[in-house]
């Protein structure tokens, strides 16, 4: 008996596991899936909590009823992984997990202890972050009583996941103060370590103009150096201050504490992985989904979800001893919501950064994009349904591996 | 893309002023451009940093902030000191290469 061993049953993971399951053959190969939490959350809905949009039962499912009969699950945390040996080490008992094939797919987290200062007394009183579930639903908490004041925004270091998000949470902040009579009220500022607002030269733009015409003020090339939350001031290393009453933080985001303790990454511990392949670029029996890996694509579900497809095929090839053809582009598509019940998309890869067009979807499409739209707004809602019930599951979804260029003009 | 005459050599640039091809750079290039960033000497600890980044370019590309820190043991602050205000560009200038791969 052989095993395939999982590492993290997130989005990636969980899609995985179901993938292989479908195409391996379960007499001789044991599929194993580790994850230290029992509880698959839908990251995509923490940007909702905060306003009120989603509840917490709204974005939260137990992990084991996403994987298929056949599926070891183990939960425990990973400690390390020891890929010379081919073998992982778990914190529950010290157990040990040999393993044939090994998929990691531990993702990224947030490290606020990076910033000085950010963790102080300040933490989830006035100072929160929303890119996890505990802290969307404390700011939900503080929102929901918050008079005015000054909103500062600010995202500590790139890469972070899904780098849209910081500015769907400006556009519906500004939306759901304005719906609260609190608007004019609230000074809304958003600090980035990036030229502009977006990381993608045309999307920069649209979205600059997005957030000038909302009376956003845009600090850019903003790199936090500390938080002093007595006096209520962050600061940059190139000596800038900004005063807040209320701080909302992206903070530095690394890859999984088994990485960082195995020594398989880079300086924030993400793993260097073949850009096309998904293979590790050091160890050919380990592969490398979503979040976890180093690739200069997007941190985002839909891009797991396109690696998803180019990793089965592969994985399968080597098992067979042959040698990996499928190849990924970095293909990324985004829903941004906009606030007042509207949104964008913008659909990506390694070389093409977003354009406008029309994004052709059978059934349900086409969408604009880089455009605003109601359509775009039902299409991000909608995602969650396809989340829980088609992605997770690894069925087919009507949308392309590669990204294709019909629609698009430049 | 274009030519410019740097410290006596006629080099290949882009738009923004980044040298394209890091087989065309020289130490006496790196002092010229530093004058042109508004850095008068290159200390030790300038060099330090420049060797870092040459060693450890990967397509040409300088490596970000965080790479360059963990793998000279300066901090960030001291980052700023050496090349105020834009390390992470100012050093890719000095260099002879290109921006940090803008993160996504
Ligand atoms: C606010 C927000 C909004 C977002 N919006 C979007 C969006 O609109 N569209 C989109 O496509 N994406 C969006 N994303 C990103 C998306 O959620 C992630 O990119 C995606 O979930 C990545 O999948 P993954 O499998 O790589 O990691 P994850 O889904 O994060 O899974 C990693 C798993 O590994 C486990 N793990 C890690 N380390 C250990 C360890 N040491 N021991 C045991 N278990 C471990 C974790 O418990 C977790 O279950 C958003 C994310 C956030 C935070």
């Amino acid at each position: 008996m052989k095993t395939l061993l999982i590492l993290g049953a997130g989005t990636g993971g969980t899609m995985m596991a179901n993938k292989m399951a479908q195409k391996l053959d379960l007499s001789e190969w044991r599929i194993v899936v580790v994850d230290k939490d029992e509880t698959h959350y839908y990251q995509p809905g923490f940007l909702f909590i905060p306003f009120g949009i989603y509840g917490p039962d709204d974005v939260r499912r137990s992990k084991r009823r996403y994987l298929p009969q056949g599926v070891e699950i183990i939960f425990s945390g990973i400690e390390r992984i020891e890929p010379e040996a081919s073998r992982v080490v778990l914190s529950k008992n010290s157990q040990i997990l040999y393993y044939d094939q090994l998929i990691i797919a531990t993702g990224t987290r947030i490290v606020p202890e990076e910033t000085p200062g950010l963790k102080d007394a300040g933490w989830r009183q006035n100072v929160f972050d929303f890119y996890t579930f505990d802290g969307s639903v404390a700011l939900s908490k503080f929102l929901r009583r918050w008079e005015g004041g000054r909103l500062v925004v600010n995202v500590a270091e790139m890469p972070i996941k899904c780098p849209v998000a910081p500015l769907e949470f400006l556009f519906l902040a500004h939306a759901f103060f304005v719906e609260h009579g609190l608007r004019d009220k609230v000074e809304i500022t958003y600090a980035t370590p990036l030229p502009g607002a977006f990381t993608k030269p045309r999307t920069a733009a649209v979205m600059g103009d997005m957030l000038k015409d909302r009376g956003i003020h845009l600090e850019s090339e903003f790199m936090i150096s500390e938080v002093d939350n007595t006096r209520q001031v962050v600061s940059s290393f190139d000596g800038r201050e900004l005063n807040y009453d209320l701080f909302v933080t992206i903070p530095v985001h690394m890859g999984s504490t088994a990485i960082q303790a195995s020594g398989m990454g880079d300086a924030l511990h993400f793993v260097p992985t073949d850009r096309q392949t998904l293979q590790a670029k050091k160890w050919p029996n380990v592969w490398v989904i979503g979040d976890a890996t180093d690739l200069p694509a997007s941190k985002a579900g839909s891009v797991a979800h396109f690696e998803a497809d180019i990793l089965t095929e592969n994985l399968l090839c080597a098992i067979d001893g042959l040698h990996p053809e499928a190849k990924f582009d970095g293909h990324a598509n985004c829903f941004i919501e906009s606030g007042f019940g509207k949104g964008f998309l913008i659909d990506f890869n390694y070389d093409t950064e977003p354009l406008p067009g029309k994004f052709p979807m059978p059934g349900v499409g086409p969408f604009d994009l880089l455009k605003e739209s109601e359509a775009n707004h039902w299409g991000k809602m909608m995602f969650r349904w396809v989340y829980w019930n088609m992605l997770l599951r690894g069925a087919e979804l009507p949308l392309e591996t590669q990204m294709s260029m019909v629609g698009k003009h430049n | 893309m274009s030519n410019k005459v740097i410290a006596g050599v006629a080099v290949a640039v882009n738009t923004e002023g980044f040298m394209t091809n890091p087989a065309e750079w020289t130490r006496e290039i790196a002092v010229e451009v530093a004058k042109e960033e508004g850095i008068g000497e290159l200390t030790e600890n300038h060099w330090k940093v420049i060797d870092f980044c040459r060693s450890s370019a990967e397509n040409g590309k300088s490596p970000t902030l965080r790479t360059i820190t963990n793998g000279t043991g300066l901090t960030t602050k001291d980052l700023f000191a050496l090349f105020p205000k834009g390390p992470a560009k100012k050093v890719a200038r000095i260099a002879g290469l290109g921006k940090p791969e803008g993160c996504v």
